[in-house]
């Protein structure tokens, strides 16, 4: 049998799978059309699928980098504006820092083996465990007494790279186990030191692995909010922290803020699209290989 | 000489910066918390004038009813969700393990509430369970039935939690499991098929023990996940109504920023520490046991033949 010919199945399982595909995205869906609704829309009883889509409510979160004057606009509330910029700035240089140090020391262990891989295992578990709600209470006190970067980005950037490094590690070690040690020798054999070894020929075979530890990080420092809640002030706020002050507000603008969430689950979702493969071995590595 | 010196120095070069950064910013906060939790001490305090108070945190709580309580709440809440959820996710993967057109396009559908930001998730279903623009209200009292008190009410506020953690989870437990499968050997099912055995025997003694390790590995994860959910709450319920769902994590985070009980709230985190420490140990002796069974059932088959 080969992989190119589909077996037949019958009628009812074609329609669970339709069930279970809307179960999965209909929630998202929804959220993307009343970001889309004018607040009338949203209010009104009649069919949900009916209305005139505007992008009004994307206008007013992001009328900061409007270059038009939107006419519904009376006051510009800058606060998501600014948090887009934090949002962008931490995701993306922790996700550098984090692959850089995290691809080292995973070379590091698989190469120089002077560690077990069952420690580093062990101890990713073990690191996987500690809630974020668990570091809350000393990375703020260290943090705001000892090394006094609460309230900067960098603060919340050391704290994710920390947060990510040991999964890095180890979804990195699975891929660069299966590098064949004849290349590097090879290499070596050329005159190459050992850092032009680990940059030149290790880490372009590695790629897939990279790419899923990436996405992993990015996704973790673009969606976390306990400890950037913590730690950020006014002007470092992040996207969740703002979606989480603007909710506990007794009056929801339903409108803005659906397309503020919408705005945060957008680059997740694209990273779903363009790499689901690698997002599922990023998954299934560390569980089926063992 | 020198370049012997350098390889030999290589590896701790390489090691140097992330040792360093989770030294810094994970093992001392870490330690800084066991030390917090024998302290007396409020956010405006530098922790050396904290007063030292020993044990009173840990033997405070508990007595104290709204952490029992809370302790409770998460303990059910991290049951409730985590067999809910294997028994969907493992039962539709042993549904869809088939070779049919566009699995690779369910897939990515499926693992897209798993990546979206929990906030962005507590949010969405936050509108769907809003009493009268949500569409579950709007549903029910179109066909006639009376609106359901999603949020408001204590037990249906705890359901209306886990059905939403159900919705994020269930994929990563369907995808880890479909990858377990399709991993099996082909030839003890094959054997199983010439023998005669049918598709429900075929699942409860071959495919689940053979996926067993995975399994345990999955629901492993799961387990110290769900302890760790805090996001989706917060915006769907704030812990409320009560203390309904109010899980561990949350009551930290309220201990340390309403209550501003820095020491409590560390204490509480060491609770939380202990549980799951306590849990990943019976898992790893539960899964060698295993191992160690399988191995030697293998070794004792290998002699008979």
């Amino acid at each position: 049998m080969s992989a190119k010919t589909y077996e037949r199945q019958n009628p009812a399982f074609y329609a669970l799978l339709v069930a279970l595909v809307v179960m999965a995205v209909g929630p998202i869906v929804m959220m993307l059309t009343t970001s889309l609704k004018l607040n009338v829309d949203i209010m009104s009883d009649s069919a949900s699928l009916l209305f005139m889509p505007t992008i009004r409510n994307y206008e007013t979160a992001l009328c900061d980098f409007l270059w038009y004057e939107a006419p519904h606009i009376d006051y510009c509330d800058k606060t998501f504006g600014r948090a887009l910029v934090n949002s962008l700035i931490i995701a993306l240089v922790s996700t550098v820092i984090t692959l850089v140090i995290g691809c080292m020391a995973a070379y590091a262990l698989v190469r120089f083996r002077f560690m077990g891989r069952d420690t580093v295992s062990l101890s990713t578990l073990a690191m996987r465990m500690v809630p974020p709600a668990v570091l809350l209470v000393p990375v703020f006190g260290i943090w705001t007494f000892q090394f006094q970067i609460d309230g900067t980005r960098a603060g919340i950037i050391l704290v994710y790279v920390a947060m990510n490094l040991p999964f890095v590690i180890w979804i990195l070690q699975s891929f660069i186990v299966q590098v064949p040690i004849q290349l590097e020798e090879a290499a070596r054999m050329d005159g190459a030191g050992p850092f032009q070894v680990f940059f030149l020929v290790v880490l372009p075979l590695i790629k897939p692995g990279l790419a899923a530890a990436a996405i992993f990080t990015f996704r973790v420092a673009w969606n976390e909010f306990l400890l950037a809640n913590a730690l950020a002030d006014r002007n470092s706020r992040t996207v969740p922290v703002t979606i989480v002050n603007s909710i506990t507000e007794f009056d929801i603008d339903w409108g803005v803020i659906m397309a503020t969430g919408m705005l945060l689950a957008i680059p997740p979702i694209i990273f779903t699209f363009v790499a689901s493969r690698q997002i599922i071995t990023g998954m299934t590595a560390g569980a089926v290989k063992g | 000489m020198q370049i012997a010196n350098a390889n030999r120095l290589t590896p701790y070069l390489f090691l140097a910066p992330a040792a360093l950064v989770m030294t810094v910013a994970l093992l001392y906060p870490i330690g800084y918390m066991i030390y917090a939790s024998f302290l007396d001490w409020n956010p405006s305090q530098r922790i050396g004038e904290a007063e030292f108070v020993g044990l009173r945190n840990y033997i405070n709580l508990l007595s104290d009813a709204a952490f029992l309580e809370s302790f409770f709440v998460t303990l059910k809440f991290a049951a409730v969700v985590v067999s809910i959820e294997m028994v969907l996710g493992v039962g539709l993967a042993l549904l869809l393990d088939r070779n049919i057109r566009g699995m690779s396009v369910l897939r990515t559908l499926f693992i897209l509430p798993m990546m979206i930001a929990p906030i962005v998730v507590g949010l969405m279903w936050r509108y769907m369970y809003h009493p009268s623009v949500g569409i579950f209200n709007r549903t029910l009292k179109s066909l006639g039935f009376e609106p359901i008190p999603w949020l408001s009410d204590g037990s249906w506020a705890f359901a209306s939690v886990v059905i939403a953690d159900i919705w994020q989870w269930t994929p990563f437990i369907f995808i880890l499991s479909l990858a377990a499968l399709q991993s099996l050997p082909q030839s003890a099912m094959e054997a199983a098929r010439i023998d005669g055995a049918t598709g429900w025997r075929q699942i409860v003694y071959i495919k689940l023990p053979l996926m067993m390790p995975v399994l345990i590995v999955t629901l492993l994860l799961r387990l110290i996940d769900a302890f760790k959910v805090l996001e989706v709450i917060l915006v769907l319920t704030n812990g409320g109504p009560g203390l309904s769902t109010e899980i561990l994590s949350l009551r930290i985070s309220r201990t340390a920023s309403e209550f501003r009980e820095l020491g409590e709230a560390a204490a509480m985190s060491n609770y939380l520490l202990i549980l799951l420490v306590i849990l990943t140990f019976a898992m790893f002796a539960y899964n060698k046991a295993v191992e160690a069974r399988t191995a030697r059932l293998r070794k004792a088959a290998q002699e008979g033949s």
